[in-house]
């Protein structure tokens, strides 16, 4: 994986980004956090973030003017969060802030002029730093003009406990000052002889302010000045006078005195908050006084909603599995693919992404953790380190659908060339073989110039295996095809060849087959679903494109179907088998299925096999769009059985031979075993869980049974063989009954042993 | 994988070959490069290596895992 692109990546995820009270408050006090804090009566807690962040904590918890509030996001239902009320409730039962730790002295030398709050707060910050601080003040006390606000908005003692971190300090404070020289405020550069740095607060200065809000900068070189409209505002002027010591240090340090300034001060949250669905509440109300008590507090503070934006983990299983959210995945799995020595923990975490596409359609910033999924499997199998049983069962199941056993490309019969060809799609061919045919013959009647037959597989299991090379390979397959039919447009009836082709071959025309079947010209009647109104879910891997959702639609509108959204447009999900987490983490594939089935309680009606089987596997209703065309209307359509995998190869492989003799008259290749084996209901689910083929187990016997190579059980008459085929060791206890084989059990191991 | 994979009960099997009673032996297990001595049950005649169903779906499977994401 490429370190700028894992950055880029980190970076595109905003769930880490500050909320938008933080944001808004120029000093960036988390008021998230010290909100957080307050719910759960923390108010020593609450107090030492404010602390950490405003150097005179408990004046601005009194005094603040708050620009956080008009900021949160909790004001989109109800009122803002009171979150000075909070601070002050934290100075209030939060005790002592906790004492500064004297610094160890720098021997430079800092004069402040002016002792209001950016000048205190200059000074408190440049202490804190190491410096030698002297603050000058030309009135009577420091802070002077907080003095008159009364008891009841800003106590003495406030103020008295804030300005002991002065004494602390050591900053030597004078007030009733004067400068050292009268005219250096005119001529600032004056004071460089006695002092390594200087800040004038606003009104000490009696030249035009400086323009350098970023860093205050004066004309003269170490001399810092504040701006008259910042004192209007307490936060403000703290700020400025945050900034001051910033510019200082740095002037001091022989720093960049504008570098990494950028987020100074407020700005606009990038943190996404989706506040849809929130419930409306005004804010707690003080009953006595001005100010909450405990409970009050921890009641006003457990309003905050709290900012975060998780769109992606809400609505998928796979992000929300493993507790975090995409910018830390992105990390573990970066962390993952550099370990040389020792374990990667987090292949399965990367084997186990669905691929749809359903986080990048819910994220405001558009993040894709397919793409960061398929380009660390990628990565994996460039490197030889993608685990074999990872993929293994379902590149096989690929690998038979190249093969000669299903793949097959001809013009119609009767025709020298093609307009048109029909290319079903595995999932199809495996799940409704006999829709394939029936479709194949609707189209030969209805469209016009010869419409030839393409089965084969669009190589996608490969690249969503991340196997590149084979997914490539797979490509040419399916090109050569199409060129041996000189070309012709394609229709298809599965989603991902649509996808994988309009991606991967873009030369190649190829429209969805549902605008091409039309019911009024079929043979017969279409069959009754059990309901007319059905739920409507769009496979993953047409998410968002109307030619292929729209046109499903259209077609069910002619069937007379009522259609039921499940969701908005282009926000459909995964049946769990996508990006092959069936066979990584089938767990995950049936928690993914399950809550998609749990949507709505009417039949689902989808036009992608694998999806109608996997909604069929978790035993909920479905129906596939051809079931409403082409089926015997005498079974019951949303009732029929996942085939499983045994049956899907055995489909695909039939429906070649079928069709090479029903369509072009020529014997079927398919050689019915001559080894009939009798596998009871619960042997057929115990090979599906195992993922061990009919055909395995049918392999294993015949090896044992012509070689004698087995075991024995004198006292049950059983035998259990073994064979070992592409990398995998299979195990089959049988018996034999007449002619035929009853299978007791059947197991595997990938290891060799001998 | 421990030396003793196999189960100490002697299995219920004879080898179909040999028509010989297993016996406990030392055999060669390997995987993605590593190869480690296990003791299993074997056929003493032409040594066909007997892998019982909780191995293979236990411990096997779980060291099969664990050098997948060596």
């Amino acid at each position: 994986m490429d370190r700028e692109q894992v950055k880029r990546w980190e970076a595109q995820c905003i769930q880490e980004q500050p909320p938008a009270c933080t944001t808004g408050c120029p000093l960036h006090v988390n008021a998230r956090q010290l909100v957080e804090c307050v719910s759960r009566g923390d108010f020593k807690g609450g107090l030492a973030i404010l602390a950490g962040a405003v150097p005179l904590p408990l004046i601005i918890a009194h005094i603040c003017d708050h620009p956080c509030q008009t900021h949160c996001r909790r004001s989109d239902a109800g009122d803002a969060i009171e979150i000075n009320a909070l601070e002050k409730a934290c100075a209030e039962f939060g005790g002592t802030v906790s004492p500064m730790r004297v610094p160890s002295p720098k021997n430079r030398k800092v004069l402040v002029a002016g002792g209001e709050l950016s000048g205190v707060s200059a000074a408190l910050l440049l202490a804190q730093k190491g410096y030698e601080v002297e603050l000058f003040e030309s009135g009577p006390a420091l802070l002077g003009s907080l003095r008159g606000l009364g008891e009841s908005r800003l106590p003495e003692q406030v103020i008295a406990a804030d300005l002991e971190a002065l004494t602390l300090l050591g900053v030597k404070v004078q007030c009733n000052a004067t400068l050292p020289f009268p005219e250096c405020s005119t001529e600032p550069a004056s004071l460089l002889s006695d002092y390594d740095s200087v800040f004038f607060e606003a009104r000490m200065w009696a030249l035009p302010n400086p323009d350098d809000s970023l860093t205050l900068a004066t004309p003269h070189v170490g001399v810092f000045a504040g701006n008259a409209r910042q004192e209007q505002s307490p936060i403000l002027a703290v700020y400025e006078g945050s900034v001051a010591a910033i510019s200082v240090d740095r002037f001091l340090q022989g720093a960049s005195l504008e570098a990494g300034r950028d987020n100074q001060g407020a700005y606009a949250s990038r943190l996404y908050v989706n506040t849809k669905g929130l419930t409306v509440s005004p804010a707690v109300r003080a009953a006595q006084g001005a100010s909450y008590s405990k409970e009050e507090a921890r009641q006003e503070a457990l309003r905050c909603i709290p900012c975060q934006c998780l769109e992606c983990v809400k609505v998928c299983e796979y992000l929300e599995e493993y507790g975090a959210y995409p910018k830390r995945y992105v990390r573990q799995i970066y962390n993952n693919e550099c370990i040389v020595m020792g374990v990667r923990n987090g292949n399965r975490m990367v084997n186990s992404c669905s691929l749809c596409g359903l986080c990048t359609a819910v994220c405001p910033e558009k993040f894709s953790m397919a793409d960061v999924c398929l380009d660390a499997r990628q990565s994996m199998v460039r490197k030889g380190k993608m685990p074999p049983s990872a993929h293994d069962f379902a590149l096989r199941d690929m690998a038979f659908s190249q093969s000669d056993a299903f793949a097959l490309a001809r013009h119609q019969p009767g025709f020298q060339s093609s307009q048109t060809a029909f290319l079903p799609g595995c999932q199809l061919s495996a799940s409704s073989p006999e829709h394939v045919a029936a479709c194949y013959e609707h189209l030969r009647t209805t469209l016009p110039g010869g419409v030839g037959l393409i089965l084969q597989c669009c190589g996608a299991p490969a690249r969503w295996a991340g196997d590149e090379e084979k997914f490539q390979e797979a490509l040419r397959a399916l090109d050569a095809s199409w060129s041996s039919l000189g070309k012709p447009s394609l229709i298809t009836a599965c989603s991902s060849c649509f996808k994988t082709l309009k991606e991967h071959l873009p030369h190649i025309s190829i429209e969805p087959l549902w605008p091409h079947l039309d019911p009024a010209l079929l043979a017969t009647a279409p069959p009754e679903p059990a309901s007319r109104t059905l739920a409507i879910h769009d496979p993953c891997s047409t998410r968002g494109v109307h030619e292929v959702e729209d046109s499903a639609r259209a077609l069910l509108g002619k069937l007379g179907i009522d259609v039921v959204e499940l969701n908005e447009p282009g926000l459909t999900t995964c049946c769990g088998y996508g990006g092959l987490t069936l066979f990584v983490n089938p767990a995950l594939a049936d928690k993914t299925v399950s809550r998609r089935a749990k949507q709505s309680d009417v039949d689902y009606v989808t036009y992608c096999a694998m999806c109608r089987d996997r909604f069929a596997h978790q035993g909920k209703r479905a129906i596939h769009i051809l079931d409403l065309v082409f089926a015997d209307g005498s079974t019951d359509l949303a009732a029929r059985p996942d085939p499983g995998f045994s049956k899907r190869q055995d489909n695909r492989a039939r429906l070649k031979a079928r069709l090479l003799s029903e369509v072009w008259g020529e014997e079927g290749s398919i050689v019915e075993p001559s080894l009939k084996l009798q596998i009871s209901e619960d042997i057929r689910l115990l090979l599906e869980r195992r993922m061990i083929l009919i055909e395995d187990v049918r392999r294993t016997i015949e090896y044992a049974e012509s070689t004698g190579d087995k075991l024995e059980n004198p006292t049950t008459g059983r035998s259990l063989a073994s064979f070992r085929s592409a990398c995998v060791t299979y195990w089959v206890e049988y018996s034999v009954i007449g002619d035929e084989f009853l299978v007791h059990d059947s197991y595997f191991h990938r290891m060799e042993v001998r | 994988m421990s030396t003793t994979a196999g189960s100490p009960q002697t299995p219920p099997y004879i080898c179909g070959k040999c028509k010989q009673a297993l016996v406990l032996g030392r055999v060669m297990a390997s995987y993605l490069g590593s190869e480690f001595p296990v003791e299993l049950w074997k056929c003493p005649g032409c040594g066909k290596v007997f892998v019982p169903e909780p191995l293979a779906t236990g411990k096997m499977l779980r060291v099969e895992q664990a050098l997948e994401d060596k």
